[in-house]
């Protein structure tokens, strides 16, 4: 098994005649991924990297049997295109662009709650299953199959935890970027409950951030819900209060937020919290040895 | 985006959003003649920075003049902002530091019933917008959410429609406002709903909201910042923006492209993406170390980039090492390894350089940084990078 995605996606690109688009179906296709094509209007009937373009996601549906989308359009017509996606029916859409104004999100967050669809970014890495599938942007090789599932808000964060999983030779089920906006389609809960329900994860690595009360949230739910064991790691146990660090949500404001505040919900909750940085790897080891 | 007080309440009366009559003014003979054109026999001077607690706030070359102050004469109104014009704020929000204020706004006085609170922001969990009341207006709101969280009181609306009617009815019950309060409220509610959806607010803050002798709701402060990812739909916004306010390292961060947020250490950190970058910080710190800032070249850094970035971390005297910790994903190793080199030398390194690089052609970005004849340490994993750069920030102190 695994989560959202697996070797039998069929996936295409939106946005795939642009350069970042190409550029990353080139790197998808040459991990392994089932690219089957890609959309960008007005340029259907042309092909990139050998795969056909059509000028709407309905069309590719029909043409390809596609069932999931990597989004790489430009931030003005991102919410656009992954509901373009949810209308042509699509379970599992992937938006990587960065830079979606944030109103733009309200009324998309309610359109793939109803209709059930597995939205994750925009502003995130992707989505790899390693060994079968991987949508987004991150680096193929530093994964590896395996039994842990790995979470994040942030890109290179979450390849520093999946290296150092990798090489206490800990492998991956699934590894999903959530994205760094203030409003984003799939949350740590959502997928709490996705791992506690795959077979294949035994153990699940949570990288929160500063700010906000997700991972307060999260803990309150692991706490009750899941069964397997899990370590968190939070960054910016050193952000002063009042600056926004890099994420529209990354800021302490009027004393809450804070990192201390979140190891404690999740200590609370039975998760090993990371010491550092440097420690993700071996807290999710720690968490695997102590069991729940 | 921030803006000022004045900008914030001119968008809110051209939305019709009830705010008192006011004129902003550069020197003080303007601010005399807008207390004559304005009529009444009382005005409020108000210094304009982006920054609240301006009432409490005192000038640091006049101690006893607050940034907002009650004037009853033209004379008066020039005497106040003779001393605020030109002259630095220093407020809680400020810093020590404070900030120099270039205009201010003279306003119509008005007769004050009551104080309230009322704000817009996003809210992340429930994803969509959401007005927070208050009854306990003029002070600050986080306060009130720690001490007397069952005195704030909240609506959610989606962008399309804003409020409903029986949400402007709920919370007037819930402050206690009736009569002809209530047809105000729906005014100023809606209104305000309608202004930060229509132009993409990230916050729309009304803090005191006042309601006056007559039972009519008015702004008497406005602050209002936008989201920067739909600057582009509203370009008239754009002239708003008063680069003045801003921090000036942070400016030249932004511009280029690099987000960047100075800190008090002495150790220079440049890093790939936001929880990276934030992780690095952690990360020294956890080894003895204080960075000197927050700095994230973003997914696709260029020489340009990373030469600019290194220039704003060197431009900081404290800076006594400078740690790289880039995992590279859609940015190669190669890619910054030759910007590294270039950038070194062009920019004229004059403290030590620890660089730790991993991901994609991390093989290759290793061999670039050691085949050149720059002077840099290099790093193997974190533990490793966040040791050598505090031995290399401390020997370089000693």
């Amino acid at each position: 098994m695994s989560i959202l995605i697996n070797k039998d996606t069929r996936v295409i690109c939106q946005g795939i005649t642009g350069k970042v688009g190409m550029f990353h179906t080139k790197g998808c296709l040459e991990y392994g991924t089932q690219m089957v094509g890609g959309v960008t209007p007005g340029k259907g009937g042309t092909t990139v990297e050998g795969l056909p373009v059509f000028d709407t996601v309905a069309e590719a549906v029909e043409q390809t049997g596609c069932d999931a989308t990597m989004i790489f359009v430009p931030p003005a017509f991102t919410a656009d295109a992954i509901l373009e996606a949810v209308d042509a029916g699509l379970k599992t859409v992937i938006a990587i662009t960065e830079g979606v104004p944030a109103l733009d999100m309200v009324y998309v967050y309610e359109v793939v709650k109803r209709t059930g669809v597995n939205l994750v970014g925009p502003n995130c890495p992707g989505v790899i299953t390693p060994e079968e599938c991987k949508i987004g942007i991150m680096p193929g090789y530093i994964h590896k199959k395996g039994p842990v599932g790995v979470m994040s808000r942030s890109g290179t964060l979450t390849y520093e935890a999946v290296w150092q999983l990798s090489n206490l030779g800990l492998g991956q089920s699934t590894c999903v970027g959530l994205g760094g906006d203030p409003i984003v389609g799939t949350s740590f809960i959502d997928l709490f409950k996705m791992y506690q329900a795959d077979d294949d994860t035994e153990a699940i690595l949570m990288m929160g951030e500063i700010g906000g009360t997700a991972e307060e949230e999260a803990a309150a739910f692991v706490k009750q819900h899941v069964t397997k064991p899990v370590a968190a790691f939070i960054a910016g146990r050193t952000a002063p209060p009042g600056k926004r660090m890099g994420h529209a949500g990354a800021i302490i404001s009027g004393g809450k937020g804070t990192a201390t505040e979140k190891v404690a919900a999740l200590e609370d909750a039975g998760i090993e919290v990371a010491n550092g940085p440097a420690d993700m790897g071996a807290a999710l080891q720690r968490a695997m040895k102590r069991g729940r | 985006m921030k803006v000022h007080e004045y900008q914030a309440k001119q968008i809110l009366r051209d939305a019709g959003v009830a705010v008192p009559e006011g004129i902003v003014a550069k020197t003080p003979a303007d601010a005399a003649a807008a207390f004559d054109k304005l009529g009444g026999s009382i005005a409020v001077v108000k210094a304009q920075i982006h920054a609240g607690g301006r009432g409490k706030g005192t000038l640091k070359e006049h101690p006893d003049q607050r940034g907002v102050q009650l004037v009853r004469s033209r004379e008066e109104a020039e005497q106040v902002a003779a001393r605020l014009i030109g002259n630095t704020l220093v407020t809680i929000q400020t810093g020590p530091e404070g900030k120099v204020v270039n205009q201010v706004l003279v306003e119509a006085g008005c007769n004050i019933a009551r104080e309230l609170y009322l704000g817009i922001v996003l809210d992340r969990s429930a994803a969509k917008p959401v007005v927070m009341a208050s009854s306990e207006g003029g002070v600050e709101i986080e306060k009130v959410a720690e001490e007397t969280p069952e005195l704030i009181f909240k609506e959610h609306f989606t962008p399309d429609r804003g409020l409903d009617d029986f949400q402007v009815r709920k919370l007037c019950s819930k402050l206690n406002l009736a009569g002809a309060s209530v047809s105000s409220a729906m005014r100023f509610m809606k209104g305000l709903c309608r202004v930060y959806s229509e132009l993409d607010c990230s916050m729309a803050e009304i803090n005191p909201l006042v309601v006056t002798a007559d039972g009519e709701l008015m702004a008497l402060d406005a602050k209002i910042s936008f989201d920067d990812n739909a600057i582009f739909r509203h370009p008239q916004l754009k002239e708003l923006r008063d680069r003045t306010e801003e921090d000036p390292y942070e400016l030249r961060a932004g511009d280029a492209g690099l987000s960047y947020v100075k800190l008090e250490g002495n150790i220079g950190c440049l890093v790939n993406g936001a929880g990276l970058a934030m992780s690095t910080m952690d990360l020294i710190k956890l080894h003895g170390g204080e960075p000197a800032n927050f700095l994230d070249v973003g997914g696709g850094a260029n020489v340009q980039q990373v030469t600019e970035a290194f220039r704003i971390l060197l431009d900081d005297k404290n800076v006594k090492a400078v740690l790289v910790n880039i995992f590279g994903g859609i940015m190669r190793c190669t890619t910054i390894a030759n910007a590294l080199l270039e950038a070194y030398k062009s920019v004229g390194f004059n403290v030590p350089l620890v660089v730790r690089l991993e991901g994609t052609e991390v093989e290759q970005g290793r061999k670039i940084i050691a085949d050149s004849d720059v002077d840099i340490i290099t790093a193997e994993g974190l533990t490793d990078a966040a040791k050598k750069v505090v031995a290399a920030a401390t020997g370089a102190t000693a």
